[in-house]
């Protein structure tokens, strides 16, 4: 090994580290008792509480929140993912199917208005879009948390590219066939995009587990909570003060809302960078 | 525009019906009401408003509280934007070179990705928690003054770590896949005429990789002013003394802790007007790569 490859290797060993070691503190720290973890401060080494405290984190009603479980929690997070990726998925790619293979008079202006939504992220509007999903009558369900967010230009653009390199005598032969706009898009469009549809819905469930500014609004009732809300309530708990400071309680939370889209980027490295790099362009 | 398409129909509209409702309903309506209400005036109880023209624009873009946060704002985006594009850029040229364990490396430093930002958030700020943060106590040990709850700087310091740190993988994941894209040989040719590395990542490597860079400019301020919301929330939240408020934190903490309706949503429209500038930017650099 010359030195400019072992000097390589260094700056990527450091890079991994800088990345991994956060985490993995917080995991083997989440494995203490709290008195250890107050004592001695974080910890490298894993400890004996793992699954006492993964337990109780998980499934004792009151180990985390007052009521609500992580287990509870999770379950709201990966309808929040799920619902997000596949209603975006499916949004888009009727949109974008409409735009690509129809003529009609509104479709620039139409492709203007999802334009559009690109200049206004949720932020910019956040007061207005609480005040319309209240008078709906969808605070603390889950049709307002998801609904609202799968609406973006994103996933349609994407689709459009792709569409648009799809070849046309496709769509003359299944013509010949006779087969409807309806046909043509179920039986062909859909089976050729499939490793698209992979690759976005994979990105988009990460995007929609980790969701914050939306949920932390519209979310009020604890058994509506996702696991990323619940850091933020867990941190507030923390820092009340109150009894022993349940350090390791917070750190498995972190733990369990990470591992879900750590597992499956990891997964679906592949699809995954695929997705990512081409839905950018 | 396709060549072949389908003839004149009501079932296109069918189609893009459902994207177009959902856009309608919750992108224009709120941001149309957020213009609307940015130029009136509420009463303390929401009872009565008044139209008062620019007064909300005056009142907040002028306060000091304001320009604090746009200050910081600035600084911070810079910081995080340069910051994380420089880690990843260097982890990614290395990752491109070494050829012993490349997907194991490519895989440790981009699988943070997934992490959310609220998540790396309070991670670090149990790390930096005074009680048992080891962060805390190194930095305090090497000889800082570090209390990041009392210094600004500090507590900027703390938030633009965290930041960075979210934002590495992404950046090391669009470099790695821009540098894979440039042709062997290309790499080849650089190889004889030129000896020394570094030159050839500066006169050869970087300018290709210069479209990729541009765009992640883009993604990277836009990061740093709207998705750093959860890691400002789990972190600081503003404090100390506002230091390290950003514009949509205090569009948040303006709207729904102060209940100040009208200078909130006149804060909404500036930072409309600043998403329209960097979209603007994006598209015609976008029109410039395709000729590229």
């Amino acid at each position: 090994m010359t030195r400019s490859t072992l000097i390589t290797h260094l700056i990527l060993i450091s890079g991994a580290i800088f990345m991994t070691l956060p985490v993995w503190v917080a995991f083997a720290t989440s494995t203490h008792a709290p008195e250890t973890i107050l004592r001695e401060g974080l910890q490298i080494i894993p400890g004996g509480h793992f699954f006492e405290t993964y337990n109780e984190v998980l499934f004792v009603e009151g180990g985390v929140m007052k009521k609500v479980t992580a287990t509870a929690m999770l379950k709201n997070s990966l309808i929040l993912g799920i619902g997000f990726a596949v209603g975006k998925v499916i949004i888009s790619m009727l949109a974008a199917y409409a735009i690509v293979y129809f003529r009609f008079r509104l479709a620039v202006p139409l492709f203007w208005i999802i334009f559009m939504t690109l200049l206004l992220p949720l932020e910019v509007r956040i007061i207005p879009s609480y005040k319309v999903v209240a008078d709906l009558g969808l605070l603390d369900t889950h049709t307002g948390l998801i609904i609202p967010l799968i609406a973006s230009a994103t996933g349609t653009f994407f689709f459009r590219q792709f569409f648009r390199s799809v070849p046309d005598e496709l769509l003359e032969a299944a013509r010949l066939d006779g087969a409807t706009s309806w046909g043509f898009f179920i039986d062909i469009l859909v089976p050729l995009s499939k490793t698209m549809i992979a690759a976005i819905l994979i990105i988009m469930f990460v995007v929609g587990w980790n969701q914050y500014l939306w949920p932390l609004i519209m979310t009020t009732k604890e058994e509506n909570y996702t696991l990323v809300i619940g850091i933020k309530q867990i941190y507030q708990v923390l820092n009340e003060g109150g009894e022993l400071p349940q350090f390791q309680k917070a750190f498995a939370l972190t733990i369990l809302a990470t591992l879900p889209p750590v597992l499956v980027v990891l997964i679906f490295q592949n699809w995954f960078v695929k997705g990512l790099v081409e839905s950018e362009k | 525009m396709k060549r072949v398409q389908f003839e004149h129909s009501p079932i296109p509209y069918l189609f893009v019906a459902p994207q177009i409702i959902i856009i309608v309903i919750f992108f224009l309506w709120p941001a149309a009401q957020a213009v609307y209400q940015s130029f009136l005036l509420e009463d303390a109880f929401g009872l009565s408003s008044q139209f008062v023209w620019f007064r909300n624009y005056s009142d907040t873009i002028f306060s000091s509280a304001w320009l604090q946060a746009f200050g910081f704002t600035i600084i911070f985006s810079t910081l995080v934007t340069f910051l994380s594009l420089g880690i990843a850029l260097l982890l990614a040229v290395k990752a491109n070179e070494v050829i012993q364990g490349a997907s194991t490396y490519k895989t440790l430093l981009m699988w943070a990705y997934a992490i959310a930002p609220p998540v790396a958030g309070l991670m670090g700020n149990l790390m930096f928690n005074p009680l048992i943060g080891d962060l805390y106590g190194f930095m305090n040990a090497v000889g800082f003054d570090f209390d990041h709850k009392l210094d600004p700087y500090d507590a900027g310091f703390v938030v633009i770590l965290i930041s960075v740190w979210k934002q590495v993988s992404v950046n090391f994941i669009f470099f790695l896949s821009g540098l894979q894209g440039i042709p062997k040989s290309v790499n080849e040719a650089a190889m004889m005429d030129c000896n020394s590395s570094t030159r050839r990542f500066w006169t050869i490597t970087f300018p290709l990789l210069a479209p990729t860079t541009f765009f992640l400019m883009v993604i990277n301020i836009t990061y740093a002013f709207f998705e750093t919301f959860g890691i400002i929330d789990t972190t600081t939240q503003g404090a100390p003394g506002g230091a390290t408020t950003t514009l949509v934190f205090k569009v948040f903490q303006d709207g729904f802790r102060g209940a100040d309706i009208g200078g909130s949503s006149a804060q909404s429209v500036v930072l409309m007007l600043l998403v329209l500038v960097l979209t603007v930017i994006q598209f015609r650099f976008i029109e410039k790569k395709v000729h590229y």
